[in-house]
Parts: C-alpha cells; sequence; structure tokens
C-alpha cells in the first residue's frame, strides 16, 4: 500500500515542519494545504497550531481555509487536531472571548485556574483511561508532551479517548469516528508521538 | 503527573558544542546534531542550544544544526543567542525550534517579550536571566553572557518578564555556574515563587544530587545541564534513575 496522503493545514500559524518530519518518520506523506483547492485526493488533513486561538481562528479564516476544514471535520471524513487544532474544534475559548471556533464539538475551552501550579501546563506528562485507535498497544503508561494553558472542556463525555490531570483532570484527547483531536505534541513527543501518528495513520 | 524536565544545554559557536567554565575557557566537545541526537536517545526531555557565536554566519550554521536536529529529534527543542527580533524568533522557529531564548536583547528593549508572544504565542518565548549574588536575598541581573552588570533586580526582571508574556524562565546562577558545586538553591527557589510560569535551573550541576536538591528545594520545574552530561560523566537515563529514587516524578521513555 503506498502511504497515505496527509494535508496538513498551513495557515501560517505553528510549528508545520516538525508536523510534517514527524508524519514522515511514521510513514506519510505530508502535502502542505494553503488553500481550499489543494483539498481534494487527500486521506486525512492534520491542523496543527501554535499560540493564541483568536490568532489562530483569524488565519484561518484569512487563508479561505475556516469553511473546508470546518465541512471536513464536521463531514466526519479522517481529521487529526493537534493543539490549537483541537481547540479550535469547540465552540468559543476563554482565551478570546467573542471569537467564534469551528464549533464541530460542542463545547468550550477554558483556562487552567491560577494557583499553585504553574501555567502554562509545559512539559510531559502522563495519559490515562486512552481509548480508541490512536492509542493501540500503548503501555499502561504513558506520557506525551504538552505546551498549553487552555483545555477543551466537551460537551459529550463520549468522545473522550485520552485524559491527563494537572491541577483538574481534563481531556487530554477525543475521538468521533474518523475525527481525532489531542491537546499534546505527537511531534513532539519521540517515540511515544511516533506511535500515535503511526496508529493514526493505520486508521486510514 | 507532570514529569519534572531533564534538559541538556549544548553551546555552540560555528557549528560545534563547547562547554564554558565561568562563561570563559571553552572546551570542544563535539557535533551538535550527533549530541542531540545520543540525548534524544537517553531520553531527555528537552534540548536547548545556545549559540554564542556573534558573527552573522555564525548564525546562518545555527539555523542549518537546528534544521538537522529537528529533521531527526522529535523533541522539544530551545534555541537562544543572539535573538534581537521578532524575524530572528520567526527564522529560529521556521528551522524547527519549538521555543526560543532572550537575554539580552530583552534586557535592551523589553518589548521584544511582547512582541514575540503575540506573534508565536508566550509558550515559545523564554526568557533567559544570569544572576549573580548582590547582598542577602537579593540578586543583580547581568547581560552579554555575564560580562556586562545591569540595574535590574533579579526578581523584579522575571516579574516584569511575566507580565510582558514570558512563558518560562531560564535562571542561571553566575555564582555557581561552573563550580559544579551545585546549583543555587536560595536563588532558584526565590524565582520560582515570585512567577507563575514554569522556572528552568541552570549553572552548578556536578553530582545528581544536585539536579534533584534544585529541584525538590529550589523549587524548579526543570533542570538544565551541560558539563554533567557531555563527558559521559552521567547519562541522562541515570539521572532520571537518580530523579525517580528520590520521589521526583520522572518520564519514562515509551516502551521501557
Amino acid at each position: 500500500m503506498s502511504s497515505p496522503i496527509l494535508g496538513v493545514i498551513d495557515y501560517g500559524s505553528g510549528n508545520l515542519r516538525s508536523v510534517c518530519k514527524a508524519l514522515e518518520a511514521s510513514g506519510a506523506s505530508p502535502r502542505l494545504i494553503t488553500s481550499a483547492s489543494e483539498m481534494s485526493g487527500l486521506d486525512a488533513i492534520v491542523v496543527p497550531g501554535v499560540g493564541a486561538f483568536a490568532h489562530c481562528a483569524e488565519n484561518l479564516r484569512a487563508t479561505g481555509l475556516w469553511e473546508p476544514v470546518r465541512e471536513w471535520a464536521a463531514s466526519g471524513k479522517s481529521y487529526l487536531g493537534i493543539c490549537l487544532g483541537y481547540q479550535l474544534l469547540f465552540e468559543s475559548s476563554e482565551e478570546s472571548p467573542g471569537i467564534e471556533g469551528l464549533g464541530v464539538l460542542p463545547g468550550r475551552v477554558v483556562r487552567f485556574a491560577a494557583g499553585d501550579l504553574k501555567v502554562p501546563h509545559m512539559g510531559w506528562n502522563s495519559l490515562r483511561d486512552t481509548a480508541g485507535p490512536l492509542y493501540k498497544g500503548f503501555p499502561a503508561e504513558v506520557s506525551m508532551y504538552f505546551v498549553h494553558s487552555y483545555y477543551p472542556v466537551p460537551a459529550d463525555e463520549d468522545i473522550l479517548s485520552a485524559q491527563c490531570d494537572y491541577g483538574v483532570p481534563f481531556a487530554a484527547g477525543v475521538s468521533r469516528g474518523a475525527l481525532h483531536a489531542v491537546q499534546f505534541h505527537p511531534e513532539k513527543s519521540q517515540a511515544a508521538g511516533l506511535a500515535l501518528l503511526r496508529n493514526f495513520l493505520s486508521t486510514l | 503527573m507532570l514529569a519534572k524536565r531533564i534538559i541538556p544545554c549544548l553551546d555552540v559557536t560555528d557549528g560545534r558544542v563547547v562547554k564554558g567554565t565561568k562563561f570563559l575557557n571553552l572546551r570542544d566537545a563535539g557535533d551538535p546534531v550527533e549530541c542531540a541526537k545520543i540525548y534524544d536517545a537517553q531520553g531527555a526531555d528537552e534540548l536547548v542550544f545556545l549559540d554564542i557565536t556573534a558573527s552573522s554566519d555564525g548564525r546562518a550554521t545555527m539555523v542549518s544544526v537546528v534544521e538537522r536536529t529537528a529533521e531527526q529529534c522529535f523533541m522539544p527543542l530551545t534555541v537562544g543567542g543572539g535573538i534581537r527580533s521578532v524575524e530572528d524568533f520567526r527564522i529560529m522557529l521556521r528551522a524547527g525550534a519549538d521555543k526560543v531564548s532572550v537575554n539580552t536583547s530583552a534586557l535592551q528593549r523589553p518589548e521584544l517579550i511582547s512582541e514575540g508572544a503575540e506573534a508565536f504565542g508566550s509558550q515559545c518565548v523564554v526568557v533567559a536571566v544570569d544572576a549573580k549574588r548582590d547582598g542577602p536575598g537579593k540578586w543583580r541581573v547581568y547581560t552579554h553572557g555575564g560580562r556586562k552588570r545591569t540595574e535590574r533586580d533579579a526578581l523584579e526582571w522575571v516579574r516584569e518578564a511575566e507580565r510582558l508574556g514570558a512563558g518560562e524562565i531560564l535562571l542561571t546562577s553566575m555564582d555557581a555556574d561552573g563550580t559544579c558545586g551545585g546549583y543555587d538553591l536560595e536563588l532558584t527557589k526565590a524565582v520560582s515563587e515570585a512567577v507563575q510560569i514554569p522556572v528552568i535551573a541552570s549553572g552548578g550541576a556536578g553530582e545528581l544530587e544536585h539536579l534533584a536538591e534544585v529541584l525538590e528545594r529550589g523549587k524548579a520545574d526543570a533542570v538544565l545541564a551541560a558539563s554533567i552530561f557531555h563527558f559521559g560523566k552521567h547519562t541522562v537515563s541515570e539521572a532520571k534513575a537518580h530523579l525517580a529514587s528520590r520521589g521526583l516524578p520522572v518520564r519514562r521513555r515509551f516502551g521501557d
């Protein structure tokens, strides 16, 4: 079988190079997608993203990719969201009041409460209650690399596919059919991250 | 549980790794990409490249070092040294860095911190602070690789950096750096308690117990070390085993 063709959504945000290199190392052929016309013939899209919610939302709208990405995710096609590409799936974020998310998943994105904990939540944290194809064959304890100050609270708890604890329990990842999204960075999570990407590719 | 991070630091000049003792007397310790791969295999949690080259040729070399490392090591990578503008941030992030560390240039023009945070997010702005004891419970900030004294108090500066949008503080004790006698626990604790953002302790690691001390008593979130790892005295795996034996949360490698 030839390697799956993945469209990495390039909206001027995030470290696309690392995502592409990690996908290549996992056996995919990533393609940078900068306009809607480039989205045909893809097996899946990957939506990365770092930075602020509003900034990512604005950039995605500016490239004209907002609606195609929303439709893709909403129609149940294969989607992998990473960090902001996960948060954007929800309706809104406390980080950017008044800015709409893609609204593909019901729920909102909230900030870690200030207190004894350092924010951003930065570093390697262990996942628990993992479920679904992305975590297939994983050992009981696995850590991934996180860098974020906000996290989604999905209205539908049935879509949770990985949980994590940082002061509070939070949804580290969700899956709904072929749509998968994670708060951590598989492209920066060494062997564990590459294993997750390979698992994603094997769903295609 | 969030793990305490162990971060090897590679000082790079003209594409080669060196380690300064008290910021002087440089010794050659190899090719940065090869070093990065070794640390990746040992399970280092992140890597820091500090570009100590002043020339523009050196800068171009550094971009290539970052690119080649990011192609082979799927781990968080911070690059610092000589970053003066948002454009410098962009170049390093494009090359594959995840975070950019600023020091002298941020002290000269603190808006650089907010500009970097606005353009790329706080998570990629690390403010490196070189501090030297200046009386009981007081530390002074130095610039230019520790050669130039400023009027800044270290605790005031880290608070300002946080307010401007820094995502992390990389704190080096100039008194401890290069001594191998242990981190400055008092300084690290004071800085860690002054800010809400993570603090990486740097300078002074000579034994594995020093790492445990600064994470526990110094309340650091991560430790940066160079000589202790570069010359094969200890591996990152040994360091993690030691921290784990002290009850500190460390990340185990996938499959271990």
